[in-house]
């Protein structure tokens, strides 16, 4: 019987695992393995310990490091907050039946594609159309903040939609007995409501921590592979591809760029790790 | 007279909170509009007042016809579109495959399976890119449509599994036992119960046409040759060239946005059940 059904489970699961595993499990695997490679000889670590002491290697894998760092922690202290404002007005029972209306409309700007955010934004912005005066995007200072604000813009909808749908999963009764022991609304948010949701808060962020440092698109959308100005807004991703693909002069190299995926994958990992061993467990201890 | 001052005050709060949305939906769509509403415009129209709207003067479907005259563009509409529906289809077929295998044979095995998916849903997977397109290169699949495909069906199948499991998972075993009474095997048993998770599948398949529509990444990787160019990176490319046709780029912005924009309106309830299910198991 458990034979037949193992047969069965087999069966079922092998095209949705085949997928997984040739399309997603293996690269992953297969770069780390190709990056202790160099033309098909085994080099040990030479790669990595090419991109942690080479001066210009090290140089951008440590400022790429910085910048993602920045990208996350901006995108996550202004989305969270705004996405949390949002989804506690849409459930404030104040809206009703306009509710549908909103939620659609807010989410609208997370179904471009980053090309066209890029340009809306980079329009907007430009001088040449008078609305803001400054070249937010040419100056070093500003270039990493704006391009995140228009990360942000784009993606708000996302953790609006999951502590929207958070904050209505709250059993009703609670609220309404702490109404009836009188606790305004403004209590009942920053009192009950967060600390029910704060497990769905701990997974976007960790989320928008894997999406940022994983992320690529925004920045090579507005400046190429080569992010200026002087290499201010280079994030990991756009390093990973000018060091596989090469970018202007610059020679690509598969195993420096298996080995750059490589670096990226294990700060995702040990970032993820690190929040599940310490935060998610309190939190989940603190739910019981 | 104390019940109407309530009823005031509600009625003001109300209001404010409607103001306050209004505010937000604002921010979000105002650029968008400002990109519509210049694509109904002239160049000259575009950069003498960027915020007003067309008038006799400016009025302009130069840039829509322009646009879909540009031989690339058809195609590349027609490239994403393939490239969007066969992983979608892939991906839903085999999601409901696996989360009905899942859901009826529980084993210490089938944990395992959807324990696997799970991780799968967050993992990285462009950072495998360099072995994906050793990959395609070996196997010929270079620009073509089927190596998009492939490596979308292999990044949306985990969410698309989890996802149907939860939704397999509220099917009662009455139908299915007696589908099997009445003589059904496995696979027609699955068939039978399929409709059931309809609402499931809905949301799969929205919530998996986005990210592909949109991706940048592998386009830029695996069919950069202009036979099998997407819309994404077609646009990317024609917003790189620096070219002085605005009307036109403008216009193929606001078309390439279109089918999404659309589809989610549509669909809003299912994408917004499939994200928020999807992330929060």
């Amino acid at each position: 019987m458990t034979r037949k059904r193992h047969r069965q489970l087999v069966l079922f699961t092998f095209p949705a695992l085949a997928f997984f595993l040739i399309f997603a499990v293996f690269p992953l695997i297969g770069t780390i393995y190709i990056s202790f490679f160099q033309e098909n000889v085994f080099v040990g670590l030479k790669n990595f310990n090419f991109l942690f002491t080479d001066e210009n290697a090290s140089k951008r894998l440590f400022f790429a490091f910085l910048h993602n760092c920045e990208f996350f922690l901006i995108a996550a202290s202004v989305q969270l907050p705004l996405a949390l404002c949002m989804a506690a007005l849409l459930t404030s029972g104040r809206v009703r039946r306009m509710t549908g209306f909103y939620r659609t409309l807010l989410f609208i700007p997370s179904t471009l594609s980053v090309v066209i955010v890029g340009f809306i934004w980079r329009l907007i912005i430009s001088p040449l159309w008078g609305i803001v005066e400054y070249p937010l995007l040419g100056e070093k200072a500003t270039a990493l903040p704006t391009i995140t604000l228009m990360s942000v813009w784009q993606y708000l909808g996302i953790p609006l939609v999951f502590l929207y749908s958070a904050l209505l999963s709250i059993p009703s009764n609670i609220i309404e007995a702490a109404r009836v022991d009188g606790a305004s609304d403004f209590r009942i948010f920053f009192g009950i409501k967060i600390p029910l949701i704060a497990p769905q808060i701990g997974i976007i962020t960790i989320l928008t921590f894997i999406w940022t440092f994983n992320g690529f698109d925004i920045i090579y959308a507005l400046n190429g592979g080569m992010p200026g100005p002087d290499y201010s807004t280079d994030v990991l991703g756009t390093l990973f591809y000018r060091t596989f693909f090469g970018w202007g002069a610059d020679q690509g190299n598969q195993n420096l760029g298996a080995a750059t995926a490589t670096v990226i994958f294990f700060i995702i990992l040990l970032g993820t790790a690190a929040y599940f061993a310490t935060v998610q467990r309190r939190l989940k201890v603190s739910q019981l | 007279m104390i019940r109407q001052d309530g009823r005031v005050q509600t009625q003001s709060k109300n209001l404010i909170v409607h103001l306050a949305l209004l505010f937000f939906v604002l921010l979000a769509i105002g650029p968008i509009l400002v990109i519509v509403i210049n694509s109904f415009k002239s160049t000259e129209g575009i950069f003498s007042g960027p915020l007003k709207l067309p008038d006799s003067k400016t009025f302009s479907l130069e840039g829509f016809k322009r646009a879909v005259e540009n031989g690339n563009f058809i195609r590349n509409y027609l490239n994403s579109t393939i490239i969007t529906l066969g992983a979608t289809l892939l991906t839903v077929v085999c999601s409901c495959l696996a989360a009905y295998g899942i859901t009826e044979y529980t084993t210490k095995l089938a944990s395992m399976i959807a324990g696997l998916f799970t991780i799968g849903i967050m993992l990285p997977v462009t950072l495998g890119t360099v072995v994906i397109l050793k990959m395609m290169v070996k196997f010929h699949l270079l620009n073509t449509h089927l190596s998009l495909i492939l490596v979308y069906v292999g990044i949306c199948v985990p969410l698309g599994v989890i996802l149907m499991v939860t939704n397999f998972r509220t099917v009662s075993s009455d139908l299915k036992e007696a589908a099997r009474i009445d003589g059904a095997n496995e696979f027609k048993t699955f068939l039978i119960v399929l409709p059931l998770v309809m609402p499931g599948v809905a949301a799969v398949a929205a919530i998996t046409m986005l990210p592909i529509w949109n991706d940048l990444w592998f386009p830029l990787i695996l069919t950069t040759g202009p036979q099998t160019q997407t819309l994404t990176l077609g646009i990317q490319q024609f917003v790189g060239v620096h070219t002085n046709d605005w009307e036109a780029l403008i216009a193929s912005l606001v078309l390439g946005a279109i089918p999404l924009i659309l589809l989610f309106t549509l669909f809003s309830k299912q994408f917004i059940k499939g994200l928020s299910d999807g992330y929060s198991k």
